[in-house]
């Protein structure tokens, strides 16, 4: 074919579907075969967004009704906010309760007077950051689900939006001392915390948490504490990743995401903060000569020897290895 | 009491962006924020359609439902307000909120969110009616000075409406029914449960 029959052959299309073109728009108004928004959203799916396009710099404005969204209200207004109140006043019930049956646990062959070193300065320095931003975050973090029920009513408007407001600058920046702190209690503790046949025993036993006298043999770390150890470290990592994408949104995509990152990070921090209660009182009120471990760092030998009789072997047999080595004259 | 909304006429939004423009001089509203924007659907097709939209004003409001302040409250003309001094800038109404009306002008820590900014149907905030302070922190307040939004207002086309739903949803029906089609109440389903039906 040349190019002039093309042309043709071309130019009677166009002529033929031309002529036939006025019959249809005669029968349809152009201007109704308009986007209806009932049609639209049952196109797209009941609650499926409806986007366009925007003239402003912010393009995410673009998305004009986002139905979905509002679903949210209800998890955060609710679920989380009972989910939350019973992760921590359960706890707190159980434990008062266990304390109740239990009583402290007492160092059974009673305070030997004398004390081995349990933590040095760099693990309880990083024990403490962690401890008290992980204190200060849960609190600020718990208002914001809890506190507009709780504490709101009692100290009025004024005064609860300013101090939510410091709980939010308090819980943007100690985020980063938690993170650091965080990864030096793995850096320092992992290698203590790795499973092994011991726990099971330890478990089998219930730690002994349950019945006066039995004490199942652990390192320096026993299963209560590597089950701890472990919740820290995923729950932080979990909580750390969750709340970089909460600080900065740009970054972490549209409302949907914000709101699964949201939710994530509630439940770690409701699931974590439990634990954690669980924790302070063993490590407190729970247990007589626990808080020393990470007080001044010297525990009690008696203690050691009753809770970590592996752990307390090993420092032994290093110590008299070292001292060996010392009295061993150079030649 | 008037139960306030807005109703975009998309058979009549010409996307002037006149409705923006106004709100933005209206309120002083700073750069790069946008209390109000219209966005147009199948952009370039036949039928596209352009929707003027800012805060709803929603029956239940999500925003108010997830603040964690409790910063918000409604009006007795149904305008859903916020309390800036109260507001702590973490974001939640923006998750909330089907249509993106939440503004963060300010910024807090880290360059990520300060202060929310929204639409306030002109009707200001919890300071005294036209107050200088109300001014700076929420615009003006033309509905106490017996005035409507502005954006609806000067509207050329009359697409955007506002007043008591009853009223506009009547004005769009019989514009419906006359001119024999209309896109729908652009957002009514979200915001307030029902759409209008003609």
């Amino acid at each position: 074919m040349t190019y002039l029959t093309k042309l043709l052959l071309a130019l009677g299309v166009v002529l033929a579907f031309g002529l036939a073109a006025p019959e249809v728009q005669a029968q349809v108004n152009p201007t109704e075969r308009s986007v209806n928004e009932d049609a639209l959203f049952q196109a797209l799916g009941s609650n499926a967004p409806i986007t366009g396009r925007v003239t402003i710099p912010d393009q995410a404005a673009g998305a004009l009704i986002k139905p979905e969204n509002k679903a949210w209200a209800v998890l955060q207004g609710q679920t989380l906010h009972t989910l939350s109140i019973w992760a921590v006043v359960g706890m707190v019930a159980l434990l008062a309760a266990f304390y109740a049956v239990r009583g402290k646990i007492r160092i059974d062959s009673g305070p030997s007077g004398r004390t081995i070193l349990r933590f040095n300065a760099i693990e309880r320095f990083a024990h403490w950051t962690l401890a008290s931003t992980f204190i200060i975050l849960a609190l600020s973090g718990l208002n914001l689900i809890i506190g507009k029920t709780m504490i709101l009513p009692l100290i009025g408007e004024n005064a609860f939006g300013t101090l939510s407001a410091w709980g939010k600058i308090a819980h943007n920046f100690l985020a980063w001392p938690f993170m650091a702190a965080l990864i030096m209690i793995f850096l320092l503790w992992v290698i203590h915390n790795v499973p092994s046949k011991i726990d099971l025993e330890w478990i089998k036993q219930g730690g002994g948490l349950f019945k006066k006298g039995v004490h199942p043999p652990a390192r320096k770390f026993n299963a209560g504490q590597k089950v701890i150890f472990w919740a820290v470290i995923i729950g932080g990592a979990g909580l750390s990743w969750t709340g970089i994408m909460l600080l900065f949104p740009a970054e972490a995509g549209a409302p949907a995401d914000w709101q699964f990152f949201q939710i994530i990070h509630a439940l770690i921090a409701a699931g974590l903060s439990a634990i954690v209660i669980a924790h302070i009182y063993i490590g407190s009120v729970g247990m007589e000569g626990a808080f020393d471990a990470m007080g001044s760092g010297e525990v009690d030998e008696n203690w050691a020897k009753e809770h970590h009789s592996l752990w307390v072997e090993e420092v032994k047999t290093s110590q008299s290895r070292n001292n060996a080595q010392a009295s061993t004259p150079a030649e | 009491m008037a139960r306030m909304k807005f109703l975009c006429d998309a058979d009549r939004c010409i996307e002037c962006q006149a409705c923006v423009t106004a709100c933005k001089n209206e309120h002083e509203v700073p750069w790069g924020i946008n209390r109000r924007r219209v966005v147009t659907i199948n952009d370039g097709l036949p039928g596209e359609r352009s929707v003027s939209m800012a805060c709803m004003h929603c029956t239940d409001a999500p925003c108010a439902a997830v603040c964690p302040v409790s910063c918000f409250y409604t009006t007795d003309d149904a305008v859903v307000l916020h309390n800036k001094d109260t507001c702590i800038g973490c974001g939640y109404c923006s998750y909330a909120c089907p249509f993106g009306a939440p503004q963060y002008p300010q910024t807090a820590n880290f360059g990520t969110r300060g202060k929310m900014d929204k639409c306030t149907y002109c009707s200001g905030g919890p300071e005294p009616d036209m107050s200088q302070a109300e001014y700076v922190k929420y615009g003006a307040n033309r509905l106490a000075e017996g005035k409507l939004p502005l954006c609806a207002e000067m509207c050329s086309t009359k697409a955007l409406l506002a007043g008591d739903g009853d009223i506009i949803a009547d004005i769009y029906r019989e514009r419906v029914v006359t001119r024999g089609y209309g896109s729908g109440a652009w957002g009514w389903r979200a915001a307030y449960g029902d759409t209008v039906t003609v």
